[in-house]
């Protein structure tokens, strides 16, 4: 499943991230990397794009962002 | 000997507090993800041989994005003496990312740990003397907001040069080349967290109560039913405060941008009523006189009466900035923005282009992408602001007094957004290839403004108006003075001899034998004819400058008579109100209060009928309308928008940009009303 299946409050564990180039080295750069758990905090209130926490901070991403990155819970 | 010290560190991570402390100079702190964007340079205050560089605030060196670039290249290449890495001590994972990255670079570093009151209040504990002796650097504790641990920061950094010492290889460096962008950033990752795991001792309760602090504003500023509403309220505020004249809806309560932008006014007003009276006086020429009065102080005067509402517009921007809140803004209104091209954090610039487009222009420096910046910077010329109400409100009124006048009003402002959304559409699609910024950014922790900062960055702004745009809009304004007051017999004699002032009456000056050649160019328009084109060119100096031309081009329709006609059903009371002194009516001010409060407010429907005669239809009037509201904004608004996009070459492509929409609108508005009307 995607990071942006995620429900609100649900914790995951990133797989892999699903894109080249500028895209992935910012997911990379930002801490999205494999293994690193995420949570999933709450989506923005139009629907996109969605919260999370990693690495201990708050960051915000588009749900085509999290589209990319394949998680396991 | 004189050494290059760059300053380095994610955004938001106070990088741009140390700089203001270390040299002194005055520069905007801001709590937005990527806000320092220019090459910011300022020697140290107390060693003026180290010249300080302020770095873009980066998450990495990666070279992607022009922050990153400009970061990178600078530490590669320059090999600066020693560069300072300011890292957020509350969240030390992604921080020492960056800095990892520079280590790597060899460079002598200095790591400076800062919100150590925050992580205190965490009970985090960081072990300095490990990191230390992990990296090979000096890690230093800094509290910037208070200034504690600069001077201990800068010995570090003198003691750093003088020892030449470098960082510690690590073996994590030596992965670079061999190992793909995936594994990188996870082996610098998992170094990382295994050093903070080893140095940093998690704090208990307390720590989590003030994470819950953002949590529990959160859980109101980005609920999913109370955040629009919550931000329409934070947004109305922010307006009101600026611009209302019944501030709070109490009526007649002015609103603190509006009360100090009318002392200014005044003040002004009478300093100018000084220089007349002495310039009378001292038997000034009639064309000196003019030139002082109309040129240079009607153009130092608009320099000056926007200062209060930037300066109020920008404590309260760079408040919300500071505070936190603006990243939410963006995250809220993303994704209605996204579909017409732009991102959520336009949302603030074009809202308060309503009230005046030079603040809001000046605005568009928080937007996060260049494309954003000038995407929006653009629009905001189109916005409805202030300044442009006078032209509706008397064109409706003059042409509309038989329909429904708030209709044609409420149109108007539709067609500004309508015209803003489509042209933010193609130009995404034309110039910038549909390409969408990412919008991966920190939402950092809520944190109150020091009063310092806010304080700053208004002064900041407002300084930085008055260097950038102030020339521009007095250059600009005795210009079109200078346009419309000389001709050709201003210099052979003939006025002199004629009206004994080497001065031309308007109606045969420079500016009218301009617009006599240019209004042609507005017959598909329906407005081809010299007066309203010399209209439009004096509106430049300010949108309200339109009506009063407007009465001075068709004076003929203004006559004596006239006005004794228009007023005397007035009662004493209502010419009070108009503002004849003791509600007598006065002949000599009856020309300027019709201009100033009849004309402009929309009170005499069979006002100007000559002008009717060069607009002769409602859809010509209406493309007037449009065309005054989308074409250049006022001077002032172009000094912004120079200042803004730096180069003459950006600016006047978007004001090439502005008079062809204005125009296509205009000619569309007259072609399609003729086919239907």
């Amino acid at each position: 499943m995607t990071l942006g299946e995620l429900r609100p409050g649900e914790k995951a564990k990133v797989v892999s991230i699903g894109t080249t180039g500028a895209m992935r080295q910012r997911i990379l750069d930002m801490g999205v990397t494999p293994n690193v758990e995420v949570q999933l905090i709450k989506v923005a209130p139009l629907g996109d794009p969605v919260e999370i926490t990693v690495r201990g901070y708050q960051l915000s991403l588009r749900k085509s962002e999290a589209a990319l990155i394949q998680v396991q819970k | 000997m004189s050494y290059t010290i760059a300053l380095a560190g994610n955004p938001n991570s106070g990088k741009t507090t140390v700089f203001n402390t270390l040299t002194g100079s005055r520069q905007h702190v801001g709590n937005w993800p990527g806000v320092t964007v220019d090459k910011k340079e300022g020697l140290y205050r107390k060693n003026r041989e180290m010249k300080i560089l302020d770095l873009p605030g980066t998450y990495s060196l990666s070279p992607y994005s022009a922050e990153e670039v400009i970061a990178r290249d600078f530490i590669v290449n320059e090999r600066p003496d020693c560069v300072i890495d300011i890292l957020d001590g509350t969240s030390l994972e992604r921080n020492l990312y960056l800095a990892l990255q520079i280590m790597e670079t060899g460079i002598p570093t200095v790591l400076g740990i800062n919100m150590m009151d925050e992580v205190a209040l965490r009970k985090d504990v960081i072990d300095f003397k490990r990191l230390e002796a992990e990296f090979g650097v000096f890690v230093v504790p800094l509290e910037a907001r208070s200034g504690k641990g600069i001077d201990a920061l800068m010995d570090a950094v003198s003691r750093t040069i003088e020892e030449k010492r470098v960082p510690k290889r690590l073996p994590v460096y030596e992965l670079s080349k061999k190992v793909d962008e995936d594994t990188l950033a996870d082996k610098r990752y998992s170094f990382i967290t295994e050093v903070v795991g080893a140095s940093v001792k998690r704090g208990t309760r307390e720590g989590e109560q003030k994470k819950s602090r953002t949590d529990t504003i959160d859980k109101v500023l980005t609920h999913k039913i109370w955040a629009l509403p919550a931000f329409a309220l934070i947004m109305y505020l922010m307006f009101a405060a600026t611009f209302s004249e019944n501030f709070l809806f109490i009526p007649g309560l002015p609103s603190p941008g509006i009360a100090l932008a009318t002392l200014v006014e005044n003040l002004w007003g009478s300093f100018t009523d000084v220089v007349s009276s002495a310039l009378l006086g001292a038997g000034a020429a009639t064309w000196a006189y003019s030139l002082v009065i109309f040129g240079i102080m009607e153009g130092l005067g608009a320099v000056l009466g926007f200062l209060p509402l930037i300066l109020v517009l920008y404590i309260l921007m760079s408040f919300l900035e500071d505070s936190g809140y603006m990243a939410r803004v963006a995250f809220v209104m993303d994704r209605l923005f996204r579909k017409f091209g732009l991102s959520g954090r336009s949302f603030i610039p074009l809202l308060m282009g309503f009230g005046c487009s030079v603040p809001a222009i000046m605005a568009t420096r928080t937007l996060d992408s260049e494309k954003d910046r000038k995407i929006t910077t653009l629009l905001c010329g189109f916005m409805p602001c202030g300044a442009k109400l006078p032209i509706f409100i008397m064109f409706v009124s003059t042409f509309f007094s038989d329909g429904n006048k708030t209709l044609v009003l409420f149109f108007t402002y539709m067609l500004s957004l309508a015209v803003s959304v489509v042209v933010s559409l193609i130009i995404n699609r034309v110039a910038y290839k549909g390409e969408t910024s990412n919008f991966l950014m920190e939402l950092p922790q809520y944190r109150l403004p020091t009063l310092k900062s806010v304080g700053i960055h208004g002064y900041e702004k407002v300084k930085g108006f008055v260097q950038k745009a102030g020339t521009i809009i007095l250059a600009a304004t005795i210009l079109i003075w200078a346009l419309s007051n000389f001709n050709l017999a201003s210099f052979n004699g003939g006025n002199q001899q004629e009206y004994g002032t080497p001065l031309a009456p308007i109606e045969s000056s420079f500016l009218a034998s301009t617009g006599k050649a240019i209004a042609p160019i507005f017959k598909p328009a329906g407005f081809g004819a010299w007066r309203p084109t010399v209209g439009v060119a004096t509106g430049w100096i300010a949108k309200e400058m339109v009506v009063v031309t407007l009465a001075q081009l068709y004076a003929d329709d203004i006559s004596e008579e006239y006005l004794t006609e228009f007023f005397s059903t007035a009662s004493e009371d209502e010419l009070l109100e108009f503002g004849f002194e003791e509600g007598v009516y006065d002949s000599e001010a009856a020309g300027d209060i019709y201009t100033d409060v009849v004309l402009m407010e929309g009170g005499d429907a069979q006002a100007l009928p000559t002008l009717k005669e060069d607009i002769k239809t409602k859809q010509a009037a209406l493309a007037y309308m449009a065309f005054n509201l989308l074409c250049m904004p006022c001077f002032a608004a172009v000094g912004a928008m120079k200042r803004e996009l730096k180069t003459w070459r950006v600016t006047l492509g978007q004001v090439g940009i502005q008079m062809l929409t204005a125009y296509i609108v205009a000619v569309f508005i007259n072609v399609v009303g003729n086919l239907l009307f």
